[in-house]
């Protein structure tokens, strides 16, 4: 096979130059010892604590805001409020209110640190194979294939499942990718910042009951902070009783002002559960009778007692993304197929994609070595679009990757065929040679928002530096070193990735 | 590093169509994928008909005509739709489970498992029970849909290298 042949090669190579270099790379296939967990790989916008069992969307900013205000309205009432209520009415009051106020910062807690019900990206075979039928399906391929959309028949009603670019899924029915968290989200309902995440199938039920449990403690407050200073005010006067309890005006402005959005949003949501909607849908109008007689909501299970049963009691799915394991390295993968279409990533059978990112620092850190020293002489007339280094080889494995995946996802992935076309040989053997195993990373950053970064990052094929012992293999493939300006005219291709079309796009208008 | 082992001849199983033959006498699953490669794989995909709960397709893959019987491939898929609709099912006992998680404030999935992980460890020792059994005699493997994100059930299948290429069987898996 062509890789076993390049493989045992690069290892003989290896064996002869490794006392004449003093490269810091010596093995990039030896296995790392330390194991990653898979959340330390994760590709979506998401943070995580507590070695992956906190997951929180990337902006948590107004989370906080959320969190202090509910500490400090309920700090106050307590210290300030309920010792007087306590005495002149029931200490059954602050109980009350500390039950409501734990049970509030606990489903807040738990819609805020939990997975929303990410579903996670296409392994490089699925995505292959689903490319593949798509293409039967399609029939004839032009630059930018039609949008991708799969109809389903769903108790009656017909739905249409759109194909998620980033993830390399067909998103099942009523799931939608959140833009903020970079994930397709099963049963999406909305990102919400108050709670710095996305809310969706899993995490739904504690969303409904925080903001139920908050309207109620809000009106709690209110109600007892007028009842507090209103009986002061009897004792002695109405400035008097202010100045005596002047947290008290705080808390009532806070709630006054929260009580008509959360207590509008609590309603808002009952109606939505009781109708068995996402907020999605509802806004959209998807079920709404007005767009046809027959419209109805599928999903619905008849009755307004089974609909909220099913949101609320309903089994609760377990997480789908596995954020504290291991991440496994001897996963197989799939050679590449032969009809033109194929991932890089899969022609390694050892390494999985997860931890490829170990390789992948070591060729960025091979690439930004050679981008110092030009090795070969430049023949294309397009100017040198050089790496960007990424701003620390380890963390974001996703974006290093894409520097070198920059030219690979421009180049045609399928096997060079005719051997005239010298451009796609000298890409092939360009990427061939680098031990690229984070390919598959590419097809997680193939959505749209990425190109303009991958724009930055693109690096013409010249500029690709051997590794010791890389570019003898080249000769016995029969392939000139001259290589010309190796990028392709999109002309002369008919069957290529979306992404790489819009690459090649860019870099022929630098 | 596992070295190729070769038994011998597998005897004829009598009961199998001669297409569906045993390839070679795979012990365990492990000198499955070390002694054969990977020659496909198949993507069942999710059957979506009846709504967001998790079923998937019993369609017959082309891929798969001549290594293994359509009944016992069929009866696979039927007994996994089965079971991911006992862990959905929303009845009685889910509700007593959800009043009951949320009456503790969920803390009591601390020290009890939901009901659908049950499922899932039942799912996942009938998988494993199944490619014993049934499939990796057959040269195939499937992977239990949890790992692929209940989208797919993800079918192996291997190619035995034979005696043909055993000096370069270990390069493989090195």
């Amino acid at each position: 096979m062509h890789l076993g042949v390049s493989e045992s090669m690069r290892e003989c190579e290896y064996s002869q130059i490794s006392t004449r270099s003093s490269t810091p790379m010596e093995t990039p296939y030896k296995k790392r010892t330390p194991k990653m967990r898979k959340w330390e790989s994760f590709p979506g916008r998401n943070k995580f604590y507590c070695n992956g069992r906190i997951m929180m969307a990337k902006q948590t900013g107004v989370f906080y805001l959320t969190l202090v205000l509910i500490l400090v309205t309920c700090g106050l009432f307590f210290t300030f409020d309920c010792p007087f209520l306590a005495l002149e009415l029931t200490p059954v009051i602050p109980v009350i209110g500390g039950v409501l106020f734990l049970f509030v910062l606990g489903t807040l807690l738990r819609t805020s640190f939990s997975d929303p019900g990410v579903l996670p990206r296409a392994t490089p075979d699925e995505a292959a194979d689903l490319e593949r039928q798509i293409d039967v399906a399609n029939g004839s391929t032009g630059y930018r294939p039609p949008p991708r959309t799969k109809e389903v028949v769903i108790n009656g009603q017909t739905v249409k499942l759109k194909y998620c670019f980033t993830c390399k899924i067909f998103r099942p029915p009523r799931a939608s990718h959140c833009s903020l968290c970079d994930n397709c989200v099963e049963r999406f309902d909305h990102h919400c910042p108050w709670v710095g995440n996305c809310v969706g199938r899993r995490n739904y039920r504690f969303f409904y009951m925080f903001i139920l449990s908050l309207s109620f403690l809000t009106i709690f407050i209110f109600a007892f902070v007028i009842t507090h200073v209103i009986l002061r005010s009897h004792r002695s006067g109405f400035l008097n009783a202010l100045k005596d309890s002047p947290a008290s005006v705080l808390e009532v402005v806070v709630c006054f002002f929260s009580v008509w959005s959360i207590v509008g949003l609590s309603g808002f949501h009952t109606y939505l559960i009781s109708s068995n909607q996402t907020t999605n849908e509802d806004i959209k109008g998807s079920w709404s009778s007005k767009r046809g007689k027959d419209n109805y909501n599928p999903y619905s299970h008849g009755n307004i007692f089974t609909n909220c049963c099913a949101a609320l009691c309903g089994p609760l799915p377990p997480s789908l993304i596995d954020r504290r394991g291991f991440i496994q390295s001897d996963t197989p993968q799939l050679a590449p197929p032969t009809n033109g279409i194929t991932m890089y990533g899969a022609t390694q059978s050892q390494q999985s994609h997860m931890c490829d990112q170990d390789q992948c620092i070591q060729s960025t850190k091979f690439v930004l070595q050679a981008a110092a020293t030009p090795l070969l002489q430049q023949q294309s007339s397009q100017p040198v679009i050089l790496t960007a280094s990424p701003e620390n080889g380890g963390s974001l494995p996703g974006r290093t990757s894409l520097t070198l995946g920059g030219p690979c996802t421009s180049l045609p992935l399928g096997q060079p065929t005719p051997p005239t076309s010298t451009p796609s040989l000298s890409c092939h053997e360009a990427t061939d040679m680098l031990p690229i195993h984070g390919h598959s990373h590419t097809h997680n950053h193939s959505h749209p928002h990425q190109e303009p970064v991958a724009h930055h990052h693109f690096l013409t094929p010249e500029e690709v530096p051997s590794p010791p012992g890389m570019l003898p293999c080249g000769s016995p493939l029969g392939h000139s070193h001259t290589m010309q300006a190796g990028f392709y005219n999109p002309a002369s291709q008919d069957s290529l990735h979306e992404d790489s079309v819009r690459g090649l796009v860019k870099l022929s208008s630098v | 590093m596992h070295s190729v082992q070769h038994h011998g001849q597998q005897p004829r199983r009598p009961d199998l169509p001669h297409c569906c033959q045993p390839l070679s006498p795979f012990h365990n699953l492990q000198e499955l994928r070390h002694s054969a490669s990977l020659a496909n794989k198949v993507f069942i995909q999710r059957d979506y008909s009846e709504g967001t709960t998790c079923r998937f397709q019993t369609k017959f893959p082309s891929e798969l005509e001549s290594r293994i019987e359509r009944t016992l491939f069929e009866d696979t898929v039927k007994t996994l739709n089965n079971y991911y609709a006992e862990a959905e099912k929303i009845g009685g006992q889910s509700y007593l489970e959800g009043c009951l998680a949320c009456s503790t404030a969920y803390l009591i999935f601390l020290c009890m498992e939901t009901r659908y992980e049950k499922v899932l460890k039942k799912i996942a020792k009938y998988i494993q029970e199944q490619n014993e059994k049934i499939y990796a005699p057959r040269g195939l493997l499937i992977t239990d849909p949890i790992e692929r994100g209940m989208r797919v059930i993800e079918i192996s299948i291997y190619e035995d290298r034979g005696s043909s290429d055993s000096s370069s069987g270990s390069s493989s898996s090195s």
